[in-house]
Order: structure tokens, then C-alpha cells, then sequence
């Protein structure tokens, strides 16, 4: 399994990368960890003609906090996500999702630019970026645009991306760390493998123990990840009940259409995601329990 | 697009002067242009970790590496363990724990290895087994390669046996 021949471009600024990508659009693919792309360029599954490597543009290799934003470039790798002290403090979820990525090491290479792009429905960090309501910063020669990951993700490994664009950053919200929990459940049957279903929670309590905002993501069920909107909005009744995780992943199940696939009946994958849905709801509340405030 | 480039590859502190096509794996580089047959070759899509190697000290998949990307980095294979004297204390357990047999997969689980340790000198169990969860291997049951990994690491943090 070897790549067709291609040019190989290796630009020393996103200038160049832009530049380069609007000379060869269609027939160029951008290369930046490889993991995904690596493999379809070796079973010729992708054929350019030209190859435009990223790796240099250590400019795109940062994580910046802000007070209410962190700013990640889209070459940061899977393992500094899993380990940035910022990110561990102010986006666990993130940090959580990053290290259950592949094996130790794809997340040495894998980056977070890559992963959005190549947008498989059962990556983590699409998920993720959709759960946290990040923003995707894309950059051309003309100039820079940003669009919420869930408008960005359209649908499997397809995005809302120009063939003359580059994804150049995520913007994720901080929220807030006070009285906050969060939970993250995959299942996959061998670790490293890409999950089958995936569930990611937020959540927000009030100090009287009431749910004060949550969000609520699934992976693996449809075409892309997405929010259950409509089960987000905080019960008024009281704080959340002995029964309030497996009834709200209930509800969550009866909404998810997965697709039949050999091997994979849409009734298992409804199964996996109100079972992960309810363990990461378990946890995102237990979480925001034990913190402080 | 056929034409060749002449590269310089820096492996495992020698240089290497090859011409490649834009398309040659990193692999194929290593073991085809600079003689180098210790990284193996297994499944070619970053699934098996045969050819894991060390870039700039950070393991990676050479058959979805290109090596005309390596220009400027630093390599380590299998051959760059160790040193004139023998075997590295990872090497070492790996035998005295018979934690190889037909011996393919070893190369690739000794780098990645000798990188993590590096970083996690004192790793339980569970996360030994979550890095090795990255390398196949058909022959020991892991579990050899497990008691190696320990073993090597508290010799490394100087505890005696």
C-alpha cells in the first residue's frame, strides 16, 4: 500500500500554506498529523496531486487563554490537548476526549485541526467541539472567517470548507468552572478503536443543587455529532433525582435514528447511547456535586 | 510528480543522504534507502505500530510519515537503543521477561516504550496496557511485554528487583 506520486509543498507560513492552496485548489490536500489521512493516502482512497504539509506552521501549535475563550491552534496535537494545564483546568471534557484518542502514539501526531476536517461521525473532538459550542477559525487568501463546529460539521467526513480554506483555529467558551460537572462515555470493542457511540456531558448546578445549564452530545448515532437541544433545558422541579439520569437518557434514545449497518443494528447503537448518555450524566453530576461553591 | 528529491535523513545521530519520491514512506526510507530493516513493516495504515519510530524523541507511525517531512528531524529506530555496551534496561527486561517470540512487533513497542517512560518514569498497569494498546503483537499475550515494561521501569527509577 503505497500513496500516488504527488508534489510535495512544505510552506513555512500560513501565508504560503494559503497561497499555495489557492494556486492548486481541488487536486491539493493539506497534511498535518497524518493519522487520518496517512491511511487513505496508502489505500489510495484520496489521490492528489499535490501535497501541502503543514507541519512546520508551529505558529498554528499554541493554546492561549483568554478570559472568556481558549484559543487552540489547529496543529496542536492530541497529546498536548490531553495534558495543557489550561486545558485540563478549564476544559476537562476536552482534555478527557483528547486522551482516549487512537493510542499514545497517533496522539503525538494527530492534531485538532486534522480531526474536525476530517470529520468522522465517531471522532471525539467534533463531538466535543459541537457539545462545548466551539467555533472553527478558517483562513484563505481572501481572509479569515469563523463558523460554529456544529454549521461546520455537514455531514460524514464533509464540512463547510472552501477548497482555497484552511481550518486555522478553535475557539472554545469557557465556561464556568463553578458548581460545573462533566462526563464523557465511549464504547468501542478494542481500545484505540474509534468508538461505536460516544456521550458527552456539561453541566452547570445552582448552589440550592438545581441544574442551572447543561448540553448534551452524542457521537456515532448520525451522520455527525450533535446537541439534544431540546432535552437541555433545565428541569424547574427541583434538583436532579435518583431517576433523573437514566430518564433523561431515555428521552435522549427515543430521539437517536441510527442507520442499520452489518453488525451494528440501529437498536444496539440506540441501546449504547441512552447506557453512555446515562454514565455520562451520572458523572457530570456527581462531578458538580463534589466541586466547591 | 515521479521525480526524486535528494534528502538528508538524520537517523539516530547519523545522516543519511537518499533520493525519494515525494511519496516514499518514512519506512520504506529507513529500511529500503538507508539499509536500516530493524523498523518493521506491518499493516501500512497506522493500526499494527510495527514501524513505530521516534521523531524528535516522540514516537510516530513511519508508514504515515513521509520522508521528505523528516528533513530537520531527528530520527530514532530500534538500532539507536541501547548503546556499544548492550542492551537498554527496556532491551534487557524484554528478554529476561520473555516478552517477545517471533519478535516483529518488538521494534515498535521498544520505542514507544523507551519515549513514554522517559515522560512516565512510575506508570501503573492500566496505563502500561493503554500504550501497549497501540502495538499488536500475535505471539506473547501482552502479558510478558507488561511484566517487562514494569520491571524496566523500576530498574530505571533505581528500585532494586
Amino acid at each position: 500500500m503505497k500513496p500516488v506520486a504527488f508534489d510535495y509543498q512544505r510552506p513555512a507560513s500560513v501565508e504560503d500554506a494559503v497561497a499555495l492552496l489557492q494556486a492548486h485548489g481541488r487536486s491539493a490536500k493539506l497534511l498535518s498529523g497524518g493519522q487520518s489521512l496517512g491511511p487513505m493516502l496508502n489505500m489510495r482512497l484520496v489521490r492528489p496531486e499535490v501535497v501541502i504539509d503543514l507541519n512546520d506552521l508551529l505558529e498554528l501549535d499554541y493554546v492561549r487563554e483568554a478570559a472568556d475563550v481558549i484559543e487552540i491552534g489547529a496543529l496542536t496535537r492530541h497529546h498536548r490537548l490531553a495534558t495543557a494545564p489550561e486545558i485540563l483546568r478549564a476544559l476537562p471534557l476536552l482534555a478527557y476526549a483528547a486522551a482516549t484518542i487512537g493510542h499514545f502514539a497517533i496522539r503525538q501526531r494527530g492534531t485538532i485541526g486534522g480531526s474536525l476536517v476530517h470529520a468522522d461521525p465517531a471522532a471525539q473532538l467534533p463531538l466535543v467541539a459541537v457539545t462545548l459550542a466551539a467555533e472553527i477559525v478558517l483562513r484563505s487568501a481572501a481572509g479569515t472567517r469563523s463558523i460554529p463546529a456544529a454549521d461546520f460539521l455537514q455531514n460524514v467526513m464533509t464540512v463547510d470548507l472552501n477548497e482555497d480554506e484552511m481550518v486555522v483555529a478553535i475557539r472554545f467558551p469557557k465556561p464556568s468552572a463553578a458548581k460545573a460537572g462533566w462526563g464523557m462515555r465511549l464504547f468501542s470493542r478494542r481500545r484505540g478503536d474509534f468508538a461505536i457511540v460516544s456521550a458527552a456531558v456539561w453541566l452547570r448546578r445552582n448552589p440550592d443543587g438545581r441544574l442551572a445549564d447543561m448540553r448534551l452530545g452524542l457521537g456515532g448515532v448520525a451522520p455527525v455529532p450533535f446537541r439534544l437541544h431540546d432535552l437541555e433545558d433545565p428541569d424547574d422541579e427541583g434538583a436532579p433525582g435518583e431517576s433523573w439520569a437514566s430518564d433523561l437518557a431515555g428521552q435522549a434514545a427515543q430521539r437517536v435514528e441510527p442507520e442499520d449497518a452489518p453488525g451494528l443494528p440501529a437498536v444496539y447503537r440506540r441501546e449504547l447511547a441512552c447506557n453512555l448518555l446515562r454514565g455520562a450524566l451520572t458523572d457530570a453530576l456527581s462531578l458538580a456535586g463534589e466541586r466547591h461553591g | 510528480m515521479d521525480s526524486r528529491h535528494d534528502i538528508e535523513l538524520s537517523v539516530n545521530g547519523d545522516t543519511h543522504r537518499i533520493s525519494v519520491q515525494a511519496r516514499r514512506l518514512l519506512s520504506d526510507a529507513l529500511r529500503e534507502d538507508c539499509g536500516l530493516t530493524g523498523t518493521h513493516v506491518g499493516c501500512e495504515h497506522g493500526v499494527c505500530g510495527a514501524c513505530t519510530v521516534l521523531i524528535d524523541g516522540r514516537p510516530a507511525r513511519a508508514c504515515l510519515t513521509y520522508a521528505m517531512q523528516m528533513e530537520g528531524h531527528e530520527i530514532t529506530t530500534i538500532e539507536g537503543l541501547g548503546g556499544t555496551d548492550g542492551y537498554s534496561p527496556l532491551q534487557q527486561a524484554m528478554q529476561d521477561e520473555h516478552g517477545l517470540q517471533c519478535g516483529f512487533c518488538t521494534p515498535g513497542i521498544l520505542v514507544t516504550f523507551e519515549a513514554y517512560l522517559r515522560d512516565n518514569p512510575d506508570p501503573t498497569e492500566d496505563e502500561i496496557r493503554d500504550v501497549l494498546s497501540g502495538n499488536l503483537c500475535r505471539c506473547t499475550g501482552y502479558e510478558n511485554i507488561v511484566a517487562a515494561v514494569k520491571k524496566a521501569a523500576a530498574g530505571m527509577r533505581g528500585e532494586p528487583e
